[in-house]
């Protein structure tokens, strides 16, 4: 993935790249609207960081005692450590239950383990039933927003979609027509599918408990119609106690949407009579991230989305151009520790303005993150071609005389060569930018002809 | 005693704005320091830095600690070199006591006449509309205004400056803290997005009615500065040590 490729090629519809950045402008708006409504904003912040930082310092100790307490309950608890091995759980499940057809609500978790191309291939239909989800796997698109999937969509699209997939009225894009009409189509699946898969908020070790937070019930309502809930959870999601989840849901809607909590935040213990729950705790790299000091805050991440509507970058590059499960500066952290060669560009999509490191309701330093990683992909990678001329910019640097002459002759440069070859279609900064006229003599020169 | 303060010039800022640099030397002079402008200055090694390579400025740091041993102060007319200094110079071994004390006493130059000469009456006038571009590494990295993402007290240092000139027009803003997309290296690799950014920035002051767009940080200045007369935008560019300058001559 290379990340100025894609952004230029966001760009290059004006229109549409400055609908985007407004559009989420305007979520991270009411984020901040909701956010200073609570005069004890910072304080829950602080308060969350450090009951994940404590959390992610016992995490075995937590999550055996989640397993042991989830067993009690009746939940069925698998570990997988990585995206294979949990798609693997899950087909195992499908097929004692002879189950064809899933309806299954959002969950990053699954996407970042591309489970549904996996279960197509193997026979088994999958009906998201997020209606952001619903209209970007109608259009065979992953997600662009954690939060909001089909953000990067307009309604005139949408309108167009439904009227294709679920036979719409041509032209009729009133929001409330199109959501009835997608609630029909997904009533339908809800009510065929005897499995629902659903992703996992917080799981909580005292009791055993996970929490998933909706908006639109859908989890809800494939579980309860369905006999069998597999949940998917990474290992991060968990808390120590029940009474710490207000804490985390308070944040959560207001970061991610500037709502003041979820519309369902719904709690799954013990199966009903008769019915099944399997849990599956997912490792996929989230040990290793563990374990490399300068990124492991990472995992405090409750997923709100709110570092990618406040990213000035991702707001006019769209969640594709990262190419990555989870886009924005927080994708940008987590990618390089899956696969540091594929998302090597990540950290430097990024101007380090720690708007994200603000925003952020877990108190990320996110912005810190990405220079930690440009310092150890920059060595990694032996980037040969921007080594040498960062070379060549400190050879200039280092040595006074150096950047006296050199200076020297490209403000001279500056004043004689022709304007075609200063603005040359190679020289990025001249493309779209003038340069500064050049100045008759440096400060320092002035300085040591009028001062000394 | 008036403090001694070693003036520090970004390597860019000495080769193409050095007028900026003359006023907040004689800016400072006005408001009673003593000035010395140490010759040999560097780069402090932060474009470097950014781009990954933090590693390889260990010879500028070292380089800066020594220059500015003999000051009081450290006063630089930038925030981002300053942030780098303070948390982005290298481990100097051997040198730990001297680079704590390098960066303890640098200051950025709005905050060093807000914090340590406390300027509360400035007697000028400089009666323009005024819009004010906070760069982010002074935003968020040394804290000279509040940002709009946190639960805090309002302040704003540069504004706090500028309202005591006589006639100074502040320019609200849609959004007054957001990214230009300099960002270092960033403004050329990731060059469409960099101009989009800036663009967007420029936009905003012209609609609220910026005639003089100012900041702390000449490189996001020149930045949005380049972009500004490449499409004939009307707009003034001038750092707040020039501003502060002329106002108080
Ligand atoms: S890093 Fe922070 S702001 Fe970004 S999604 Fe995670 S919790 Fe939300």
């Amino acid at each position: 993935m290379n990340h100025p490729q894609a952004a230029a090629a966001f760009l290059k519809d004006q229109a549409r790249a400055s609908w985007h950045d407004e559009t989420l402008w305007y979520v991270r708006d009411k984020r901040d609207a909701a956010s200073k409504r609570l005069p004890e904003w910072e304080d829950l912040r602080t308060l969350a960081s450090d009951i994940k930082e404590h959390t992610l310092s016992q995490l075995d100790y937590y999550l055996e005692k989640f397993e042991e307490k989830a067993f009690e309950n009746g939940i069925q608890v698998y570990w997988a450590k990585d995206a294979a091995e949990h798609n693997q759980i899950v087909l195992q499940i499908l097929q004692s239950k002879e189950c064809k057809a899933l309806v299954k609500s959002k969950s990053i978790l699954t996407e970042e383990c591309h489970l549904n191309p996996f279960l197509e291939k193997n026979g088994i239909a999958v009906v998201d039933s997020d209606l952001g989800e619903r209209i970007v796997q109608f259009l065979n698109q992953p997600p662009s927003h954690i939060v909001l999937p089909a953000i990067h969509l307009k309604k005139k699209e949408i309108a167009e979609l439904f009227h294709e997939k679920l036979g719409t009225e041509k032209g009729n894009e009133d929001p409330k027509y199109l959501t009835d009409a997608a609630r029909i189509h997904l009533r339908e699946k809800f009510l065929s599918a005897k499995v629902a898969i659903t992703g996992v908020n917080f799981g909580i070790a005292e009791t055993g408990e996970f929490v998933v937070c909706t908006n639109e019930g859908n989890a809800d309502m494939g579980v309860h119609l369905a006999d069998v809930h597999i949940a998917c959870m990474g290992i991060e999601k968990i808390i120590p106690r029940r009474k710490d989840l207000g804490v985390f849901l308070r944040l959560l809607a207001r970061s991610a949407t500037g709502q003041s909590i979820t519309t369902y935040s719904s709690h799954f213990r013990s199966p009903r009579k008769g019915k099944e729950i399997h849990l599956i705790l997912v490792d996929n790299g989230r040990t290793a991230q563990l374990s490399r000091s300068n990124y492991r805050s990472s995992l405090k991440c409750i997923r709100c989305g709110a570092c990618m509507n406040t990213c000035p970058i991702y707001r006019r590059s769209g969640g594709f151009s990262y190419g990555s499960t989870v886009p924005g500066p927080i994708g940008s952290i987590l990618s390089p520790g899956l696969d540091v060669k594929k998302y090597s560009t990540l950290p430097f999509a990024s101007t380090l303005c720690g708007s994200c490191t603000d925003v952020c309701p877990v108190k990320i330093n996110i912005h810190e993150q990405l220079y930690a990683w440009r310092q150890e992909i920059t060595q990694a990678q032996g980037w040969s071609g921007k080594e040498l001329s960062i070379k060549l910019a400190k050879g200039i640097f280092t040595s006074p005389l150096a950047y006296r002459v050199s200076g020297k002759i490209l403000r001279a440069a500056l004043k004689s060569l022709p304007h075609s070859l200063i603005y040359h279609p190679l020289n990025a900064w001249g493309k779209g930018r003038d340069l500064p006229q050049p100045p008759a003599s440096t400060f320092s020169e002035w300085y040591q002809k009028n001062r000394l | 005693m008036p403090p001694h303060v070693g003036l520090f010039i970004p390597c860019y800022m000495d080769q193409f704005y050095p007028q900026v640099a003359l006023a907040s030397l004689e800016l400072l002079e006005k408001l009673g320091c003593k000035v010395s402008y140490p010759i040999g200055q560097t780069c402090c090694g932060q474009p470097l830095a950014n781009a990954g390579y933090e590693r390889d400025t260990l010879t500028l740091a070292k380089h800066f600690v020594t220059l500015f041993k003999e000051v009081d102060y450290i006063v630089a007319p930038t925030g981002s070199c300053v942030l780098h200094v303070k948390s982005h110079f290298p481990e100097l071994k051997g040198m730990e006591a001297e680079l704590e004390k390098t960066q303890a006493k640098i200051y950025e130059l709005t905050e060093f006449l807000t914090d340590i000469l406390q300027l509360t009456s400035i007697k000028g006038k400089f009666p323009h509309k005024v819009g004010f571009h906070a760069s982010c590494h002074g935003l968020r990295g040394l804290r000279l205004s509040s940002s709009s993402e946190l639960q805090e007290p309002t302040f704003h240092k540069a504004k706090l400056l500028l309202d005591q000139l006589e006639g100074l027009e502040w320019v609200p803003l849609s959004r007054p803290d957001e990214c230009c997309g300099f960002g270092g290296t960033f403004a050329v690799s990731e060059e469409a997005l960099s101009i989009c950014m800036g663009k967007d920035r420029i936009l905003d002051h012209e609609r609220n009615g910026t005639e003089i767009l100012t900041g702390v940080d000449m490189s996001c200045l020149m930045h949005l500065q380049g972009i500004g007369s490449r499409s004939g935008s009307k707009l003034r560019y001038l750092h707040l040590a020039e501003i502060l300058n002329q106002a108080l001559s």
